[in-house]
């Protein structure tokens, strides 16, 4: 229909006062993610790694379950994990870390069969960033961290973000609380912002140097950083799960949080 | 829905401050070209809005044969070329990775290196292809080979690739221009060239928040590339103001 105004057609003429004015239109949008919450942290020592992470599971202000773990070990030769060497931990999108853990899972298991022998950790946090970068225009909704040790069995630790870049690092928190944990981990860690008592005044102070912790400390600095973060977060509490890898194999450590 | 708004609702945090995913984003890296070959500083800061992700990204990649692609600071030149990373950091590692297996296949086929045009077109038709999906790169390549001697190119997202003597790329870039046109010269020394590039990172760190933690350098000269150390900034900071007598808007009383 031509309008004879010269407005294009379909298009109303607002000559009344009283002209209805809609509500502003709410857009829905596909939303496909949801934040289950709860944190994650890696440490590493000289021949050890630990991956530790809280056991709760939230949708917004709900707890869903008080038991839902986060740190898996991946390449094992049954359900139960037996034999793996390499940890991984997922936060974020629980649904979306569950699919990256049996990928992942799936991928080490395949190196095995098909090379004789078991993916090195190195080799498994690169094969990581490729599966993730492969979702880069639909990402994993996830924030995780792959342990191990390395080829001189050294405790090796790699982050991620959720399209795969990823770095190797000593220490490193991710999740919910991270922005808690992590500033409390490089001043325990990598002792930043410490300096050498009596080494001077002001500048000519000497930072102290980080040097690698013995698993004792380790597991004190994991208990201390969660305790502390749940007085704090709402979305971390529950239970405390560390595992532990050494030459020996992995050691799985629970340990009772607030529940409220 | 259209499928690259989606993407940019999901992790785009300028255009959405509480976007669910937030990528690395933030960097200051600069390379130019001088008498002794080219020199490539950058920081080492990642951000995700205003979350400082990590302070010790190795934003210099080795875009070499894969094999030879360990990091470790040594005097021995390691040979291929150079990458630079800004904007993306998942972008930039995957796609130079990619470009580090293309290198080694020419390689393999050719029985030659390739030459720093070849492999930054490779880069830029690569980065032309994905226009408009929200790939986000500004990346450098320098390399010197027996073809072209040293040579630096500027390769984007947008699909733009440019050769130059001296770019500076990222949130900090402006800052690290200052520093360098006002005391740059082709005949600088190796050490007067690499101090530059340090002090126009350093002057980014200092004004650029989405920059800072380490200066990160590299020299690329005819037999390969040298690492020349990754420092943390404060110390050289402080020296830089009291023994220069530099930043001094900047009290020094404690």
């Amino acid at each position: 229909m031509t309008s004879l105004m010269g407005h294009p057609s379909g298009q109303t003429v607002g000559y009344s006062f009283s002209q209805p004015t809609a509500a502003p239109v709410k857009e829905h949008s596909f939303y496909p993610y949801t934040d289950n919450g709860g944190s994650t942290l890696g440490i590493t020592g000289s021949d050890f790694a630990i991956l530790a992470g809280d056991t709760r599971s939230t949708s917004g202000y709900s707890i869903n379950s008080r038991m839902v773990p986060k740190v898996f070990k991946i390449g094992g030769d049954d359900e139960t994990g037996k034999g793996a060497h390499i940890l991984l931990s997922v936060v974020g999108f629980a649904a979306d870390g569950n699919a990256l853990k049996e990928r992942l899972d799936a991928v080490v298991k395949m190196y095995k069969y098909q090379h004789g022998k078991s993916m090195s950790v190195t080799a498994c946090a690169q094969r990581l960033s490729t599966i993730l970068y492969g979702k880069r225009f639909f990402p994993y909704y996830v924030h995780v961290i792959l342990a191990g040790l390395d080829e001189e069995g050294k405790g090796a630790l790699y982050s991620y973000d959720p399209v795969g870049s990823y770095e190797r690092e000593e220490c490193r928190a991710a999740g919910a609380a991270s922005s808690l944990i992590m500033p409390f981990l490089d001043n325990q860690v990598k002792f930043k912002n410490q300096y050498v008592p009596g080494s001077g005044e002001g500048h000519a102070l000497q930072p102290k140097k980080a040097e690698p912790l013995p698993r004792e400390t380790v597991e004190q600095l994991v208990r201390d950083a969660f305790t502390s973060a749940v007085e704090r977060h709402i979305e971390v509490g529950d239970n405390l799960q560390m595992m532990i890898i050494t030459r020996d194999g992995i050691e799985e450590i629970f340990h009772p949080l607030k529940k409220d | 829905m259209n499928h690259s708004a989606f993407l940019r609702a999901m992790t785009d945090d300028h255009s959405n401050p509480s976007c669910p995913i937030k990528l690395a984003h933030g960097t200051t890296t600069l390379a130019f070209r001088f008498q002794g070959g080219i020199i490539v500083c950058t920081d080492s800061r990642a951000t995700a809005g205003s979350w400082i992700a990590s302070q010790t990204v190795k934003k210099v990649i080795p875009v070499s044969r894969l094999s030879r692609g360990e990091d470790k600071a040594s005097d021995k030149p390691t040979p291929g070329l150079l990458g630079t990373m800004a904007g993306g950091a998942a972008d930039c590692q995957y796609w130079l990775r990619y470009l580090s297996q293309q290198c080694t296949l020419h390689e393999i086929r050719h029985k030659r290196r390739i030459t720093v045009a070849a492999a930054s077109k490779i880069l830029a038709n690569l980065t032309y292809a994905y226009k408009g999906y929200g790939l986000s790169m500004g990346t450098m390549l320098a390399g010197m080979t027996p073809q072209e001697g040293p040579a630096l190119y500027y390769i984007d997202s947008d699909g733009t690739r440019l050769p130059g003597n001296m770019f500076c790329v990222g949130s900090g870039q402006t800052f690290a221009y200052g520093v360098l046109d006002a005391n740059y010269r082709y005949d600088l020394s190796e050490k007067e060239a690499l101090d530059l590039g340090r002090r126009a990172i350093l002057a980014a760190m200092h004004r650029d928040a989405y920059s800072g933690g380490f200066i990160n350098c590299y020299h690329v000269k005819e037999e390969g590339w040298v690492h020349h150390g990754f420092d943390d900034m404060n110390p050289i900071f402080w020296k830089t103001k009291l023994d220069h007598g530099e930043f001094s808007n900047v009290t020094s009383q404690l």
